[in-house]
């Protein structure tokens, strides 16, 4: 058991710091976990209601998009995981890299999805006084359209979140603040954004590959 | 706790997921059927495990923090169990 003299009285030991930091931060999980949550039930009981309306909404997402950037956020998963890494083993420059590899995966996954939005605003799809539909499920296909850009626009702010933390990360690099004895800044927020990860890992399916 | 996770064991979790993804975006190709959505969500809950075991860390996590994880889908499943036992039983959605 170690004591580093930076060490908090009201810790007995480095490890009960980390340990502590992580339940911290999953309680805080647990907690977005029942955020997003609501509308994964919301979503479930009018896909149970409507399932043709889903069907048909899905049609208009772009199925490439979607694919493409989860691939995005997968990718800088490993950066962030890499960078957690770097970290520990206070590599300064690979951590910067690591870091900003992360942060642009991140903005290009909003770019593509700001795309996607617009997207559906040329097609008249925004749901509200101008949506427009030829077809039957109109009605339906307007409430699969507005969960979809609820539930995405959450996801996207978590996103913003992300980057605004992963920025402070690099600035709290370049000034030399982040070491192998004082990783939690990187291990919070990489918590953080391999969470906001796996939410887009059910998005993807349940709004995108129910096309057929 | 503090083990370093070996780099080459972050490029086969990696590898792993985008496998994944790759078939859960293939299977869209197969015929339509019932198993159609829940075949995409065990791809998705793979995922998530991966994710949460290697990057997120949770394998070398002890029994505490493992147990904060699971709370979270623990009330949300009682949100989706009491939800759908209303919603279900219902005549007229």
């Amino acid at each position: 058991m170690s004591r580093a003299p930076s060490l908090p009285s009201h810790f007995s030991t480095v490890e009960q710091r980390s340990v502590a930091n992580h339940l911290g931060l999953w309680t805080f999980l647990a907690t977005e976990i029942l955020f997003f949550g609501g509308l994964f039930v919301c979503y479930t009981v009018y896909r149970i209601a409507y399932p043709a309306a889903f069907v048909a909404g899905s049609h208009h997402l772009n199925f490439w998009i979607g694919t493409i950037n989860t691939g995005v956020l997968l990718t800088s998963s490993l950066f962030m995981a890499l960078a957690d890494r770097a970290v520990k083993r206070d590599r300064r420059t690979a951590l910067r890299w690591c870091l900003l590899a992360t942060w642009l995966l991140g903005a290009v996954f909003l770019g593509l999805k700001f795309y996607e939005y617009g997207e559906k605003y040329h097609e008249h799809l925004i749901p509200g006084p101008n949506f427009q539909l030829n077809g039957p499920w109109k009605p339906q296909i307007e409430l699969f359209i507005f969960l979809y850009f609820t539930m995405t626009g959450l996801h996207a702010v978590h996103m913003i979140g992300g980057l605004t933390a992963l920025a402070w990360l690099l600035w709290q690099n370049h000034r030399g603040r982040l070491s192998p004895e004082h990783p939690a800044p990187v291990e919070m927020v990489g918590l953080y954004w391999h969470f906001v990860d796996c939410v887009w890992v059910f998005l993807y399916p349940l709004l995108y590959l129910i096309i057929r | 706790m503090n083990a370093e996770t070996k780099l080459s064991t972050l490029i086969a979790v990696y590898l792993a997921l985008i496998i994944l993804l790759v078939l859960t975006a293939l299977a869209t190709a197969l015929p339509p059927g019932p198993w159609s959505t829940p075949l995409a969500l065990l791809i998705a809950v793979a995922k998530m495990a991966i994710i949460f075991a290697y990057f997120m860390r949770l394998r070398w996590e002890g029994g505490l923090v493992r147990l904060f994880a699971s709370a979270g889908f623990f009330w949300l499943a009682i949100a989706g169990v009491l939800t759908l036992a209303d919603y279900l039983t219902r005549h007229e959605l």
